[in-house]
């Protein structure tokens, strides 16, 4: 059998100072981490469950932000009020993202973990190849089955896109995630590939998310999320867009626009190209439909996932045009 | 346990239990409940677990395993590899053709397919046996592998004769056909995706073997195991009592099948083996990938004057699997010329198998995808140019149809969709950034018969049990049965017992092309009806029976109770009259076969296909029939499409449950969608291998996915086709739904897609 340690962590301190052994591995949800460990990409010596931390599930919502501990559950987040009324787009990604089973275990801290659906990665028997897997072992998917791999951001060393529909939201909005003592920009939080497809985040052994932070704002208050996929439902994005918009007194003349993609990169991708272009131009469905377009510059194929450069910038210029429409 | 004990806890009204009416599910309660215990739920003292090993390449030999480390770690009771695992008998197929070698090995030295079975490991528990397979290494020979249809090594394939159909000059007409459309329509390869994994627990006592096996035919599966293990057939009991879900895949013993029964002969000790969800994907065989060219020559007036169909599908290294690919093209349209011709491919693969309609679902896509493209190009709507081409009697076999309700199927189910609002032109309807499309398309199946055989007793205290060893997955059999055996005899359904998936029980065939129900209520309809004529005998003759002394030559039964006709004698409850004439039971094995039928044509019937009745047997061709009307919506910008609305009018025959069948079409619906939309085994060409076999990556519909679906019975009993004058219901529905669908996508956008599924990258 494959022997592990369970230990249950009461405290975020505990979690902290358990969680910087070798081989340890936080346990919120499970959803990604007994999934993975099925698959055998996870095999951690010592499981610190964390889901009984006191007061790390509170959603916490004033006109300037948003806080969100690491523990509350997708559907809370979700089906929260004001989530709904102020963050719309975070709400959106949320309910759209997996199964009803699944969101009302899944925590959002795991959510921001949950890692890459690259069939390679989550297949060690059968393509030991993985260089987020194993460092240096080379890539299984380059010259493969792409379809769901990224265009943008990739490396020589890895192509997997990453996956999640809640991050898309977050970093349009410039939300953070704390970290005990550390805080960081959820943008900078995550991590391209580069040469080091193994590291996929900024966290230090031994650091916990404990909350997200969402600052307020117009655009987040106007904000949406679309996600396209071929089944209705329970799919990971073929690509997906969080948009937030804030318009100037006429009605018609973008002041802010917050643009990010998902589905389509190696993580959550703010388009700035998309918003500086925009940004003092009027809503227009030509001119947004150019500007999206730049969301794809340095954009690189792999064949199969080709479809992708020309989808995403559909989908944030629908998700532009559908807020547009409920000026 | 043995079969689950069946009762029905109370009905509507006396009409739901008749046959016809709309009994629900008997087995409902104790599946939402949980109650029922599927086949390897059993808990059994001393169970151990085999996990199996399967390969890493798609090709080549296996060059050594290094067993050493699985075999001490904690648990392990066994490491079963070619070399260690017991030498087993070939066993016979299904059509009873004798095996080509004399002995079977369930683990492979030569690799033909990525994930086939090299070893297997044994272990007190689950998790101990999962982690010891983890540790067994296994080193290759690897040589190149043919990764599919369209490989560049994989040629032509090999012409499959008995698939030939033809008849007047099919290429002269097409040539001299002043319209003429010739295109090309793949479907790939697709799975079952039943919910229930494959898997069993065998156990031996001595020389028998029990096994609990969800299976689509016990009496045929147990077969392949006494042969396997040279014991006599009775040593073999199989037990199935629900099967979570099968969709063809089923029917057979496999070789993980025979790798726990020879683990759990050589430790002695019973073992159970679920294949787990990958293994799912790679240890039989879903639905051939298809490749069809359909051409078609017609007049100016849309009458078609020749068909020229040619089809591949794929099949394994070492195996056989014809999927029959003309099996629609020669039947739905009247044409003077027709040519239809079928090759088989052999890759890589794990033998492919049945999934529900095997060829004629494939076969329709082409046929009824081509048909709308003729329209297309003719400019006539696509329900009159299926009208034009109607076909009055079977053009293949020249015969009249038993029933054909299509006309009726098209009439009704344009009225109840709305056809003759559509506007024809493709891209003609929108609805702000999403297309509307309409599409229609036939569909078909035979009626494939076979013999069955039922018990029915009556009991002391008036209740009735029926036993088969049929089985129910869920397409109602423990329902009808009961419905037909309460009505044979006149007692109320709660009082009747269904005891089925026990291959002690009375002998049944494969539940395979939808022939299950029309078989079995014919054999219940005749046990039935002995015991009947065995109780009302004695109710006569008896001398201690209150009726000995009525002036009648017959007495009816009603309710559970029994008078004379005229009511002018006394009434009893069948309880009263066994205690009075003091029996125990009254039991009649009632068969359809002919009294002459040996024993060994008896057990050939049962254990193999090789005795089913051709649909075109005798006078007539037999078949089942429906037309499908559908809607999708199609993002102009994404490309998605979402089926909004289907509408299907069905020629099933005589409903023997109007509900339960309205949810086995609306099933075949439903895997349509998937199979349209969604459904696509995706190949590594490098590896050969199956990257998406799990049910987060391989696409099947979600509720979100499924629009009301409306469904309307236009059948009339076809006596025929069955002895209560059903006919197949459970195949049929799929059949048509596919092509419908590319056919609404081509109205909504203009775009003809060929390749199943439709996927979106395809429509941007
Ligand atoms: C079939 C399927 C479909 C899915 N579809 C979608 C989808 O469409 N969109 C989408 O966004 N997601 C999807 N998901 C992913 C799902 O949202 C994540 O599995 C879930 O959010 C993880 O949360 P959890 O609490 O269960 O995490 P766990 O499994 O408990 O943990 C996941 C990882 O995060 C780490 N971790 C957990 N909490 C913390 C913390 N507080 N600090 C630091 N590290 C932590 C764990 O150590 C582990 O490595 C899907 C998952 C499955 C299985
Ligand atoms: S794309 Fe990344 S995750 Fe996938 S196989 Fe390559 S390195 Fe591994």
């Amino acid at each position: 059998m494959r022997d592990f340690s369970y230990l249950r962590a009461d405290t975020i301190e505990a979690a902290r100072n358990a969680s910087a052994l070798p081989g340890a591995m936080l346990l919120a949800g499970g959803t990604t981490l007994v999934d993975l460990a099925k698959c055998g990409v996870a095999e951690p010596s010592t499981v610190i469950d964390i889901s009984h931390i006191d007061g790390l599930n509170t959603i916490d919502i004033t006109p300037e932000r948003a806080v969100i501990g690491a523990l509350a559950k997708m559907s809370h987040v979700a089906d929260n009020v004001e989530v709904k009324s102020r963050f719309p787009a975070v709400s959106e990604a949320l309910w759209q993202a997996a199964s009803a089973q699944l969101r009302n275990m899944a925590t959002i801290g795991g959510n921001l973990m949950q890692r890459t659906r690259c069939p390679y990665f989550r297949d060690p028997q059968n393509f030991p190849a993985c260089n987020k897997r194993a460092p240096g072992s080379g890539c299984s998917a380059i010259g493969g089955v792409t379809r769901g791999h990224a265009v943008l951001g990739v490396s020589e060393a890895c192509i997997a896109t990453y996956p999640g529909d809640l991050a898309i939201a977050l970093v349009a909005f410039d939300a953070e995630v704390h970290l005990g003592e550390r805080k960081l920009k959820v943008e900078d939080f995550f991590l391209a590939p580069g040469a080091t497809a193994e590291r996929e985040h900024d966290i230090r052994p031994g650091e916990v998310i404990t909350a997200i932070e969402i600052p307020g704002s117009a655009a987040a208050r106007r904000s949406t999320y679309i996600k396209v996929r071929d089944r209705q439902s329970y799919e990971f994005a073929a690509a997906s867009a969080a948009v937030g918009l804030e318009l100037e007194a006429d009605g018609r003349t973008i002041r802010d626009i917050r643009v990010a993609l998902g589905g389509v990169a190696t993580r959550p991708w703010r388009a700035r190209a998309v918003e500086d272009t925009l940004r003092g131009k009027a809503l227009d469905e030509h001119i947004v439909r150019e500007a999206c377009e730049l969301a794809m510059q340095g954009a690189v194929d792999h064949g199969a996932n080709h479809y992708k450069i020309a989808l995403a910038p559909r989908v944030a210029a629908r998700a532009i045009l559908k807020l547009g429409e409920t000026a | 346990m043995t079969a689950h004990d069946m009762k029905h806890a109370g009905s509507d009204s006396a009409r739901l239990e008749a046959v016809g009416g709309r009994l629900s599910r008997v087995d409902g309660p104790a599946k939402i409940t949980g109650a029922a215990r599927y086949a390897f739920e059993q808990q059994l003292d001393g169970l151990t677990h085999a996990v199996l090993v399967g390969a890493t390449i798609a090709a080549g030999k296996v060059a050594a395993i290094d067993s050493r480390a699985a075999e001490t770690a904690p648990g392990v009771l066994a490491v079963l590899t070619p070399d260690t695992i017991m030498e087993l008998k070939g066993a016979s197929d299904w059509l009873g053709n004798p095996p080509a070698k004399p002995t079977y090995g369930p683990l492979a030295r030569e690799v033909t397919y990525s994930g086939q079975h090299i070893a297997a490991v044994v272990a007190e528990t689950f998790e101990q046996a999962v982690a010891a397979a983890g540790l067994v290494k296994v080193t290759y020979d690897e040589t190149p592998a043919i990764v599919d249809l369209s490989d560049g090594k994989a040629g032509d394939g090999i012409p499959i004769d008995m698939m030939t159909k033809e008849w007047g000059d099919a290429q002269g007409a097409f040539a001299a056909a002043p319209v003429r459309i010739c295109a090309a329509y793949n479907t790939p390869r697709e799975f079952q995706a039943a919910m229930e994994p494959h898997g069993l627990i065998a156990r031996w006592q001595g020389d028998e073997l029990t096994i609990w096996e969800p299976s689509q035919w016990l009496d045929g599966m147990a077969r392949t195991y006494a042969e396997w293990f040279a014991i006599p057939f009775e040593n073999v009991r199989l037990v199935s009592p629900y099967i979570g879900g099968g969709f063809g895949s089923k029917a057979l013993a496999l070789a993980h099948s025979a790798v726990a029964a020879a683990a759990a002969k050589m430790l002695n000790r019973p073992v159970k083996l679920v294949l787990n969800r990958p293994q799912n994907f790679t240890s039989y065989g879903g639905r051939a990938a298809t490749r069809q060219t359909v051409a078609i020559g017609a007049d100016k007036d849309g009458k078609i004057q020749s068909i020229v169909h040619r089809g591949v599908n794929e099949t394994a290294v070492d195996g056989m699997w014809v999927e029959p690919l003309g099996s629609v093209t020669s039947i739905m349209y009247a044409t003077p010329n027709f040519s239809s011709k079928q090759n088989v491919v052999r890759v890589n693969t794990v033998v492919p198998g049945a999934k529900r309609a095997p060829g004629e679902n494939p076969s329709a896509f082409g046929i009824e995808s081509a048909i709308d493209e003729l329209a297309y190009e003719l400019g006539l709507d696509p329900l009159e140019m299926r009208l034009i081409n109607y076909a009055e009697e079977d053009p293949q076999v020249k015969k009249p149809w038993s029933t054909r309700q299509l006309r009726e199927a098209f009439a009704v189910g344009a009225e109840a969709f709305g056809w003759a609002k559509r506007s024809p032109a493709p891209r003609s309807m929108r609805d702000g950034r999403q297309l509307i499309g309409w599409g229609m398309a036939a569909g078909t199946y035979p009626v494939r018969r076979a013999h069955g055989e039922a018990v029915v007793k009556i009991m002391a205290d008036g209740s009735v049990e029926v036993e088969s060893s049929s089985i129910d997955m869920g397409q109602g059999t423990y329902t009808i049965l009961a419905q037909t055996a309460a009505e044979t005899l006149g007692v109320p359904v709660e009082q009747v017992s269904v005891k089925l998936g026990d291959s002690h029980f009375a002998r049944a065939g494969v539940t395979g092309g939808s022939r299950l129900a029309g078989v079995m209520t014919g054999a219940v309809y005749k046990a039935a009806g002995q015991a009947l004529d065995e109780l009302i005998g004695l109710a006569l003759s008896d001398p201690r029976s209150p009726f000995q002394k009525v002036q009648a030559n017959t007495l009816s039964v009603k309710d559970g109770r029994i008078a004379s006709p005229r009511g002018d004698g006394p009434d009893l409850s069948i309880a009263e009259l066994m205690s009075a004439i003091g029996r125990e039971k009254i039991e009649a094995k009632g068969d359809t076969m002919p009294a002459s039928t040996t024993p060994e044509e008896r057990y050939k019937n049962y254990t193999t296909i090789a005795m089913s009745i051709p649909h075109t047997e005798g006078n007539y061709s037999r078949h089942s029939w429906c037309a499908h009307f559908v809607e999708v919506r199609v993002d102009e910008d994404f490309g998605t499409v979402r089926v909004s609305r289907v509408v299907s009018a069905l020629d099933s025959g005589r409903l023997y449950n109007p509900k339960l069948a309205e949810s086995q079409w609306k099933g075949g619906i439903i895997m349509g969608i998937g199979q349209a939309l969604l459904e696509e085994g995706i190949v590594d060409r490098r590896h050969g291998r199956i990257v998406n076999g799990n049910f987060a990556d391989y696409m099947l519909p979600t509720n979100a996915d499924i629009p009301d679906i409306q469904t309307i019975s236009v059948g009339i009993p076809d006596p025929h086709s069955s002895a209560l004058g059903g006919k197949g219901v459970g195949e049929l529905a799929i059949v048509g739904i596919a092509p419908a669908i590319a056919n609404a996508v081509f109205h909504a956008t203009g775009k003809r897609v060929r390749d199943l599924p439709i996927t979106l990258e395809k429509l941007i």
